[in-house]
C-alpha cells in the first residue's frame, strides 16, 4: 500500500508543436506541503491541471490518491480539494450558501453541512458575516474561504493554485498557517506560487522552468547545495545559467561559490529531470 | 518647495469604498520613489490620480508643478506612464507598438533613439514580433519604452513588475536603476516589499492610508522594536507553542524561521533570543536556534498593519 | 442528488440576484411581441389616390367617390392627363391611380364594358397586390350594387347590373413585381448597418477593455481626434462593403439600376457615416464590448428589420410607429436606395432624406465627442 499521495511519472503535454510540460517526474508523500515553483509560462499549471483530471496527458502518467488520472479521473476528482487562481467560490453567494452549494456537490449531508459551515465560519472569525454576499468580503478573507471551502469534504490531497497572489503579507501569512493547520491533520498540499519566498514554508519544493523541473528537494537542501541565501537567488541562477547579470537582488547572495547551471538536487529525493 | 510630485490630503471613494483616504507625500527631483502595499490599498487609484485619469474626491495633487485636475492636458503631454495592466496593442508588432507612440507625440523612433537605448536594445532582436507573443518580461520593457521614448520629464510607473518572473523583475529594477542616473525623477509601485530596497525612498500603503514615507533604511529603523529570528524543528507546533509563550508579542512565519517580537520593551535582542531558546527547548522542540535580525520593510509594514482590524463590509447583507 | 439541487438552487440564487437580466429576459419577449405584432399588420388604409378623370361625369364622380367613401382611398390630386401622374408617383405622393379613358359613362350606357385602368405603385410587392384586390373590391362592389344607382334610374341601361367592369392592372416600377428588387436594397441597408455600427461599438470599448484607452487618453490626443482615427478607416472598409453589396444585387439577384450609380454610392457611404457614428457614439459611452455588442445589435437589428420598410411595409404600421420609424436610418437609406435603384429618380427627389442621413450623421458624430469620456470614470 503505498503512501505516496502524488507519483508523477514521466508526465508530459504538448500543444501542437509547444511542450508545456516535458517529462517530468516526482512523489509526494502523504501529509506533505509540496512546493511546485516556477515562472508564469514554466507549465505549473498544465502540469496541475493535469493531476486533478482537467486535462490529458500527452504522454507519461500519474497517480493521485492511489488512482490513475486518465483512467479513474471521477475518483482522482472525489479525492481531492482543488482552489483556482481566481476564485472558486460565487461571488453573490454568501459564504453559508457557498458551502452548501460545494458540500452537496461533494455529496455531504445536511446534517454534515451544518457541522462543518459552523466550524469552519467559527475558525474562520467568519460567523458574523456568514450571510453577506462573498463580493463584500475583503480579499483576503475571500481566500482564506475559498481555502476552507476547498476541503469542506476533508479531501485526502488539496491542489492550490496561487492562492495568495496580490494578498498582504499577514493574510499571506494567516493562509498557510491554514495550510500548515491542514497538513498537520494529515491532509497532502500541493501549492503552486511565484513567490519564491513562499517556497520556505513548504517541506520540499520543485522549480519548474521551461516546463522540466530543474531542482528539487527540500529548501535548506537547495539553498545549501547552491551556496545561495534564499530560493529566490536559487531561481535566478536556474533561469538563466551562467549567470543573471549583476546580482544586486535584495536576497544578498553569497559570495564565493557560484553553481553554474540546472540540475540540481536535494539529498532527500533523487527525482529530477 | 522644488518637488516635482506633491500630493496633499487625497482622498477618492468609489460608492462606499474609500480607497485613498487622506493621501500626502513629495517626491524630489531624480529620485526613484517607490509607493509599496498590497492589492486593494489605492496604488492604482493613486497613480491613476497623478496622471489626471481620475479626479480626487477632495485634496490637491501636482505633477510637475501642474495641477492633476486643472492642468491635465499640458500633464497628459509630458508624463510618461505605464498603466497596471499591460497596455499596449496585443496584435502590433514591438516595432509598430513603439512608432505608434512615438508618432502620438510628435517624435520618431529614430529622433528618440539614443534615449532608449538600454532598454529597446534587448528588444530590438524581437521588433517584428506580436507584442502578444512576448514573454512578461519583456511585455514590460516594451511598454518601458513606449512611455519612454517621447522624452518624459517624469515617469509614473504602476505595478511594472507585478506577475513577472524574478529575473526580468531584477532586470526592471537595474533598468530603472540606469536611469535614474540621468536623472528622471520616477514613481514606481509594486506590491512586493522586496524591490523596497531599491528605491531612494518609499511610501507604505495600505487600505488607502500611508503607513509611512521613508528611506528603506529608515522605515526599517521604525520598527519600534527588537526583532529576533527563530528556528526549530516542526514550525508549526512551534509556531503554536511560541504563541503561547507568556512574553510573545507577536509571531509570524518568515519562510524557514519565525520573527518574534517580544512584549517587554527594555529587554536587548540578544537576551530575548536566548530567552526564547531556553522556552523552546523547555518544550522539548530541537534544533533550536534564536538570533537578532535587522527588521526588513516587511517587518514593519507587518507590524503596522497588524493592530489594523479587519474593516466591517460596506453593505452587510445587501447586494447592490 | 443533492449536488443537482444545490445547483438548481445556486442557479435560482444568481437569478434572483441579478435583477437586470431577470427583467430583459421577461421584458423583452413581451416588447418584441408587441413590436411585431403591430408591425406586421398586413392591412392598408389610408391609400394615397390619384384620379385621371378627362371627362368627369355622373358615373366617374360617384365611382370616384366609392372609392374615396370606402375609407381605405384618400384621393390626393385629379388630373386630366396620364402624363401627369408621373411626378405624383415619382415623389411617392400617389400610391395608386385610376385612370378613367374618357369614354367611361359613355360605355356604361351603351352597355359595353368601361375600361378602367388600375395603376398601382408596386415598389412593394405585398402593398402592391392588396391595393389591387382593395381596388378591384371597390370597383365590383360598385358595379354590383348597380353602377351607383345612377344608370338604373331610367332602366335605360336595364342590363347594368350584368355588366362587369374588369379594372387593367399595370404596376409600375416593379413590372415583374419581384421581391427580389424590393428586397434587396432593403437588405444592403440592413447588412450595412449591422456591420458597421458593431464594428464601431467594439472598437472603442475593446481599448478600453485591454486598458490601451488609458495610454491613449495620457497623450496629446484630443478625443475628436481619437474618435476620427477610429472612424475613418471604417469608413473605408464600409464604403468597399457598399460597392460589393451593390455589385452583388446588380450581378447575382440582377436588381435593375435605373438612376445614378455615383449618387448611389455616395448615398451609400453617407448611410455608413451614419452606422459608424451611431456604433462610435455607444462605444463612447460603456466600457464593455459585450454591452456594447447588445446595444449595437439591438439599436440597430431590430429596428431595420421592423421599422425600414424592409420587410414590413411602413404605410400598414401605426401612426405611432411610423413617427419612430423616421429615427431609423435605415428607413431613409431604404427609400433612397429603391428610388434610385428601381425608379431611377435622382438627387431632386431625394434631397429630403440625404439631408436627414446627412443631419444624423453629424448629430451622432458631436455627441460622440461630447460624450467621449477624457478619464477613466
Amino acid at each position: 500500500m503505498t503512501n505516496l499521495a502524488i507519483e508523477a511519472s514521466a508526465l508530459t503535454r504538448t500543444f501542437g508543436a509547444f511542450t508545456a510540460v516535458d517529462h517530468i517526474s516526482f512523489d509526494v508523500t502523504a501529509g506533505e506541503v509540496f512546493g511546485f515553483l516556477g515562472a508564469n509560462g514554466a507549465g505549473k499549471t498544465t502540469a496541475i491541471r493535469m493531476l486533478i483530471g482537467l486535462l490529458h496527458p500527452s504522454s507519461g502518467s500519474a497517480r493521485v490518491a492511489g488512482y490513475d488520472v486518465v483512467r479513474q479521473t471521477e475518483q482522482v476528482k472525489r479525492s481531492i480539494g482543488y482552489m483556482s487562481q481566481r476564485f472558486s467560490l460565487y461571488e453573490d453567494l454568501t459564504p453559508r450558501e457557498n458551502i452548501r452549494l460545494y458540500g452537496g456537490i461533494y455529496g455531504l449531508t445536511r446534517q454534515q453541512i451544518r457541522e462543518r459551515t459552523a466550524r469552519m465560519l467559527d475558525r474562520l472569525g467568519f460567523s458574523g458575516v456568514g450571510d453577506t454576499p462573498v463580493s463584500s468580503l475583503p480579499l483576503g478573507w475571500r481566500q482564506k474561504l475559498a481555502f476552507s471551502v476547498a476541503l469542506v469534504h476533508q479531501p485526502r490531497i488539496v491542489f492550490l493554485d496561487e492562492p495568495t497572489s496580490g494578498v498582504d503579507p499577514i493574510t499571506r501569512r494567516q493562509f498557510w498557517e491554514l495550510i500548515y493547520e491542514a497538513a498537520s491533520n494529515g491532509t497532502t498540499v500541493l501549492v503552486t506560487t511565484h513567490y519564491m519566498d513562499e517556497a520556505e514554508y513548504c517541506d520540499r519544493v520543485s522549480i519548474m522552468v521551461a516546463g522540466r523541473i530543474a531542482a528539487m528537494g527540500t529548501p535548506a537542501a537547495l539553498k545549501g547545495g547552491a551556496g545561495v541565501e534564499s530560493i529566490d537567488e536559487l531561481f535566478v541562477r536556474l533561469a538563466r545559467p551562467g549567470g543573471a547579470g549583476e546580482a544586486s537582488g535584495a536576497s544578498g547572495a553569497s559570495e564565493g561559490s557560484r553553481t553554474r547551471g540546472a540540475g540540481l538536487v536535494g539529498p532527500a529525493d533523487g527525482e529530477q529531470q | 518647495m522644488n518637488e516635482v510630485v506633491g500630493v496633499e490630503s487625497l482622498v477618492k471613494r468609489f460608492g462606499p469604498t474609500v480607497a485613498l483616504d487622506g493621501v500626502s507625500f513629495e517626491v524630489g527631483p531624480g529620485e526613484l520613489f517607490g509607493v509599496v502595499g498590497p492589492d486593494g490599498g489605492g496604488k492604482t487609484t493613486l497613480f491613476r490620480i497623478l496622471v489626471s485619469l481620475l479626479v480626487p474626491d477632495s485634496g490637491r495633487g501636482t505633477v510637475l508643478g501642474l495641477d492633476v485636475v486643472r492642468d491635465f492636458r499640458t500633464l497628459r503631454q509630458r508624463v510618461g506612464y505605464m498603466a497596471g495592466r499591460f497596455s499596449l496593442y496585443p496584435d502590433l508588432s514591438v516595432e509598430e507598438n513603439l512608432t505608434f507612440f512615438a508618432s502620438v507625440f510628435g517624435t520618431t523612433v529614430a529622433r528618440e533613439y539614443e534615449q532608449i537605448r538600454p532598454i529597446y536594445s534587448q528588444l530590438e532582436p524581437f521588433k517584428d514580433r506580436r507584442a502578444a507573443a512576448l514573454s512578461g518580461g519583456m511585455k514590460q520593457k516594451l511598454a518601458l519604452c513606449c512611455a519612454l521614448v517621447h522624452r518624459p520629464d517624469i515617469l509614473l510607473l504602476d505595478e511594472p513588475t507585478t506577475g513577472v518572473d524574478a529575473v526580468s523583475r531584477r532586470e526592471f529594477w537595474d533598468l530603472l536603476g540606469s536611469m535614474k542616473r540621468g536623472g528622471l525623477t520616477t514613481v514606481v509601485s509594486t506590491p512586493y516589499m522586496d524591490e523596497a530596497t531599491r528605491c531612494d525612498r518609499i511610501a507604505l500603503m495600505h487600505r488607502g492610508k500611508l503607513l509611512g514615507v521613508d528611506t528603506p533604511a529608515g522605515i526599517s529603523a521604525g520598527f519600534g522594536r527588537p526583532l529576533v529570528a527563530v528556528h526549530a524543528s516542526d514550525r508549526y507546533k512551534a509556531l503554536l507553542a511560541l504563541r503561547a509563550y507568556e512574553h510573545a508579542h507577536s509571531v509570524y512565519p518568515f519562510g524557514e524561521v519565525m520573527h518574534y517580537t517580544d512584549g517587554r520593551l527594555d529587554m536587548p535582542g540578544d537576551r530575548i533570543a536566548s530567552d526564547v531558546e531556553a522556552f523552546l527547548n523547555g518544550r522539548g522542540f530541537r534544533d533550536v536556534a534564536a538570533a537578532p535580525l535587522t527588521p526588513t520593510v516587511e517587518d514593519t509594514f507587518i507590524a503596522r498593519t497588524a493592530s489594523i482590524p479587519e474593516p466591517r463590509t460596506p453593505n452587510p447583507g445587501k447586494n447592490a | 442528488m443533492t449536488s443537482l439541487r444545490g445547483l438548481l438552487r445556486k442557479e435560482f440564487f444568481h437569478i434572483r440576484r441579478d435583477k437586470r437580466t431577470a427583467a430583459v429576459l421577461i421584458a423583452l419577449p413581451v416588447v418584441q411581441v408587441m413590436l411585431f405584432g403591430y408591425a406586421i399588420r398586413t392591412d392598408v388604409d389610408h391609400v394615397r389616390l390619384a384620379v385621371v378623370d378627362p371627362a368627369p361625369d355622373a358615373d366617374t364622380i360617384s365611382l370616384r367617390n366609392r372609392f374615396t367613401g370606402s375609407g381605405v382611398f384618400r384621393t390626393i390630386a385629379v388630373v386630366p392627363r396620364i402624363a401627369d401622374l408621373d411626378p405624383l408617383f415619382q415623389s411617392g405622393a400617389a400610391q395608386q391611380a385610376i385612370v378613367f379613358d374618357g369614354r367611361f359613362g359613355e360605355d356604361l350606357h351603351r352597355g359595353v364594358s368601361p375600361k378602367l385602368l388600375v395603376i398601382t405603385d408596386a415598389t412593394e410587392p405585398n402593398t402592391g397586390s392588396l391595393l389591387q384586390s382593395y381596388a378591384q373590391a371597390v370597383v365590383n362592389q360598385w358595379a354590383a350594387t348597380g353602377a351607383g344607382g345612377l344608370s338604373g334610374a331610367g332602366g335605360a341601361s336595364g342590363g347594368a347590373k350584368s355588366i362587369s367592369i374588369v379594372p387593367q392592372v399595370r404596376t409600375r416600377f416593379n413590372p415583374t413585381r419581384e421581391s427580389k428588387n424590393l428586397f434587396v436594397p432593403g437588405l444592403m441597408a440592413f447588412v450595412l448597418t449591422i456591420i458597421s455600427s458593431l464594428m464601431t461599438a467594439i472598437s472603442l470599448t475593446r481599448e478600453k477593455e485591454t486598458g490601451t484607452m488609458e495610454a491613449l487618453l495620457v497623450s496629446p490626443l484630443r478625443p475628436w481626434e481619437i474618435i476620427v482615427g477610429k472612424v475613418t478607416p471604417y469608413l473605408v472598409i464600409g464604403f468597399v462593403s457598399v460597392v460589393a453589396v451593390l455589385v452583388e444585387a446588380l450581378l447575382l439577384f440582377r436588381v435593375p439600376l435605373r438612376g445614378n450609380v455615383l449618387l448611389l454610392l455616395f448615398e451609400g457611404a453617407l448611410y455608413i457615416l451614419v452606422s459608424l457614428s451611431l456604433g462610435i457614439l455607444i462605444s463612447a459611452r460603456t466600457s464593455s464590448q459585450r454591452v456594447a455588442m447588445m446595444f449595437a445589435l439591438l439599436g440597430t437589428m431590430l429596428p431595420n428589420i421592423l421599422l425600414s420598410g424592409f420587410i414590413f411595409p411602413l404605410e400598414s404600421m401605426p401612426t405611432a410607429l411610423q413617427v419612430v420609424s423616421y429615427a431609423v436610418p435605415g428607413r431613409w437609406f431604404v427609400t433612397i436606395a429603391r428610388g434610385i435603384m428601381l425608379k431611377g429618380i435622382g438627387l431632386e427627389y431625394v434631397w429630403r432624406e440625404t439631408l436627414f442621413l446627412a443631419a444624423m450623421a453629424a448629430v451622432l458624430l458631436a455627441a460622440s465627442v461630447r460624450s467621449f469620456k477624457e478619464r477613466l470614470e
